[in-house]
């Protein structure tokens, strides 16, 4: 954003003012992020810097937190459950979510509006009363307190992210490319897994990493509808917030940080790469 | 062309070319729906069903007609001016005592109880006392407990056998029936709901407008900077976006509290004194606080995807005209925004109205949302009623906005990430 030749010294103060502010805005969004990874380092049970940190001294940081992390039962079995809930409703979501958006995106679908608005549900309809909906139903046919209504919950809460994601990648999907395979020969099998699988997996991946992030995030529903078997990771961070706040939980937070970095890194890896892959951009 | 004009065109085996048509239409249409159906069925079964069962529930009644079932049919017929005649009193006697026996007379007097407030205790002493008693049952239970000798604890019964019932969602306005059906105030003291939900939709426009506020420059930077710069700059946006909402909310906890971070730097500072620590969480300050850094990357996101689409020319041109740098924004590139705001706003009010986790954690007493009160009906006072009630309407509103988005934007459009 340049300021233009033309522009007045008034203008230009305003231009710098205007940075300025963005700046601030900006350090809103990312600071309180960046502030706990030093903070997670603490010697001190305490959630604010001491003044051994201040000085930079040593001995005001220790791995405490991490090791008290690692060590802690409870802190790992919520890590598993997170896991394995996550991973299980992922597949769930993407492959029935993937399946879907192939139907909606033929030309011929029928009803396409209404059948869009009632899979994005999950994600419009606020989590209290999906929880608690779920909670009411879960407990009729026996699913409430087992991994299996949990994972069922969480499938449905991610479908909506996989169903617009591989809806958004297919609708930018140049059939011409079918077309053109199949004038060079290649027969359907073929095109479908040198063409088109290629130029959707990283909607299908996209999608997959979004619904797991749902489920691998996720308080609500797990709160109302999990027993104490299922304990998730978000539900233990939940307790430890209420209950005692002990700093192992901006240890568990930074980790977060850093795996959300590790996520969005993979995404715009994903991102650049489709573009390449439909000519959008050199190199 | 050697066909004659009169014969219709035919594919290569002699169908009609229209009737083919309709035919691979036709099977194209039944093949998408087949590959949506997978979903559309589960979906149904895991998530619209429950929905439906909540709103069911919101409105069921089934504990008196089942708990007072001699009860019920004796007053059939009932007056409604005097006290019930004996048959009905020794109905009731039955009825309690047969619930005594069972154990299940907690569910009939809670949901009394709701209505009016001493019928729990009237159940369970006289259904306590009841091995005791003796006919004639009109007397010896009006003596167990006065309750029984007013016509208003029979007419509550009467109405309540219904099966069906507003009184949940009463409840949750902050009305009541009286015994003889009318709507009025709940006292006081009691209407807690209707603030709440007043708070909540305020405060959700508060949390809107703040997102706004921050976010419009920062689309408006993003989306004017070249492509290279403003790529990276996006990322500010989105890691916030992609970190744990629980993480999110404990980092505030951690400035916020009056030991954090914030209030440290200000005593360090010397701006408060040691004693005078700014309270800013648990209260107001900390939902909006939190709930503003959480919601803004959903209003930037929008606005950013519109602004994008303003071509510059549009100021140049504007300013060539002689029009002054605000005058030129007020006139020509704000209005061209105005649907980026419309969909950022109604997306974050959507998403604010509902949030439950970050009120519970960062809200305190005043910063509490209705969902708060879902979640404490749910498990706390188990007036899953009421719950469901107070549930609804969320949903009902929360619906109302999403088709206005709906017809405004369009869910197909909106963009993750």
């Amino acid at each position: 954003m340049a300021i233009p030749s033309y522009a007045t010294r008034g203008e230009r103060i305003w231009h710098y003012v205007f940075l300025g502010i963005c700046a601030l805005i900006f350090l809103f969004l990312v600071g309180p992020l960046l502030i706990i990874i030093p903070l997670s380092f603490n010697a001190q049970p305490y959630f604010t810097f001491s003044q051994k940190m201040l000085t930079l001294d040593p001995e005001g940081f220790s791995l405490r937190w991490y090791q008290d992390f690692f060590t802690s039962r409870a802190w790992l079995n919520a890590i598993k459950n997170s896991f394995i809930i996550g991973i299980a409703s992922t597949i769930l979501a993407t492959v029935l979510g993937t399946i879907a958006a192939l139907g909606l995106s033929s030309r011929n679908m029928p009803a396409r509006g209404a059948i869009m608005a009632l899979l994005i549900s999950p994600m419009i309809v606020p989590l209290i009363i999906s929880a608690a909906a779920m909670f009411f139903f879960f407990s009729k046919v026996n699913l409430a307190q087992t991994y299996l209504g949990v994972i069922l919950a969480h499938t449905a809460l991610g479908i909506p992210f996989v169903v617009i994601t591989v809806t958004a990648t297919l609708s930018s999907f140049d059939t011409t490319l079918i077309r053109a395979a199949h004038s060079l020969g290649a027969n359907p099998t073929r095109t479908f897994f040198k063409v088109v699988l290629p130029l959707v997996t990283p909607g299908v991946v996209s999608g997959a990493l979004f619904a797991f992030i749902t489920s691998f995030d996720e308080v609500v529903v797990v709160l109302f509808i999990a027993g104490p078997e299922q304990r998730t990771m978000p539900i233990q961070m939940w307790s430890g917030i209420r209950e005692q706040i002990s700093p192992t939980i901006l240890a568990v937070a930074t980790m977060l940080v850093l795996l959300s970095m590790l996520m969005l890194t993979t995404l715009e890896l994903l991102r650049r790469r489709g573009e390449r892959m439909r000519g959008l951009s050199p190199g | 062309m050697s066909e004659s004009p009169a014969s219709p065109l035919t594919t290569a085996d002699g169908v009609p070319l229209k009737v083919s048509l309709r035919r691979a239409v036709r099977r194209s249409k039944i093949k998408a729906f087949l590959l949506v159906s997978p979903l559309l069925l589960f979906l149904v079964v895991a998530f619209v069903m429950p929905i439906f069962d909540m709103l069911w529930r919101s409105v069921d009644n089934p504990e008196v007609s089942a708990g007072l079932t001699r009860t019920v049919e004796a007053l059939e017929g009932w007056d409604r001016q005097s006290l019930p005649d004996e048959h009905v009193f020794s109905a009731l006697a039955e009825d309690l005592q047969e619930g005594q026996e069972a154990r299940n007379l907690g569910l009939l007097s809670s949901r009394l109880n709701y209505e009016q407030s001493g019928m729990r205790s009237a159940i369970t002493r006289t259904a306590r006392g009841l091995r005791t008693m003796e006919p004639p049952y009109k007397e010896a239970l009006i003596d167990a407990h006065a309750r029984w000798g007013e016509v208003d604890t029979w007419k509550l019964i009467e109405r309540e056998a219904s099966p069906l019932t507003l009184s949940y969602y009463l409840m949750a306005l902050d009305r009541r029936l009286t015994p003889d059906g009318e709507i009025v105030r709940a006292p006081e003291n009691q209407r807690i709901h209707v603030n709440l939900f007043w708070r909540t939709f305020w405060m959700s426009a508060v949390i809107t407008g703040l997102t706004l506020v921050l976010g419009y420059p920062i689309a408006f930077l993003l989306s004017n900077l070249p492509l290279r710069h403003s790529n990276l700059l996006m990322i500010l946006v989105l890691l916030p976006f992609w970190t744990s909402l629980l993480v999110r909310t404990t980092t505030w906890i951690a400035i916020l509290q009056s030991q954090g971070v914030l209030n440290d730097v200000m005593v360090a500072v010397g701006v408060i004194a040691d004693e005078a620590r700014w309270q800013m969480i648990h209260n107001k300050t900390g939902t909006i606080v939190a709930m503003t850094h959480i919601l803004l990357p959903f209003m930037i996101l929008p606005l950013y995807s519109v602004m994008k689409t303003i071509p510059p020319s549009y100021m140049r041109a504007a300013r060539s005209l002689g029009g002054r740098p605000f005058l030129c924004f007020r006139r020509v590139y704000f209005p061209l925004t105005i649907p980026g705001i419309a969909a950022g706003g109604i997306l974050v009010f959507i998403l604010s109205i509902g949030y439950y986790i970050t009120p519970a954690l960062v809200g305190g007493q005043s910063g509490r949302f209705i969902t708060n009160y879902i979640a404490y009906h749910m498990q706390t006072s188990l007036n899953w009623g009421l719950a469901a009630a107070i549930a609804s309407i969320l949903l009902f509103v929360v619906i109302i906005f999403y088709l206005v988005f709906n017809r405004l934007i369009g869910v197909d459009k909106v963009k993750l990430g």
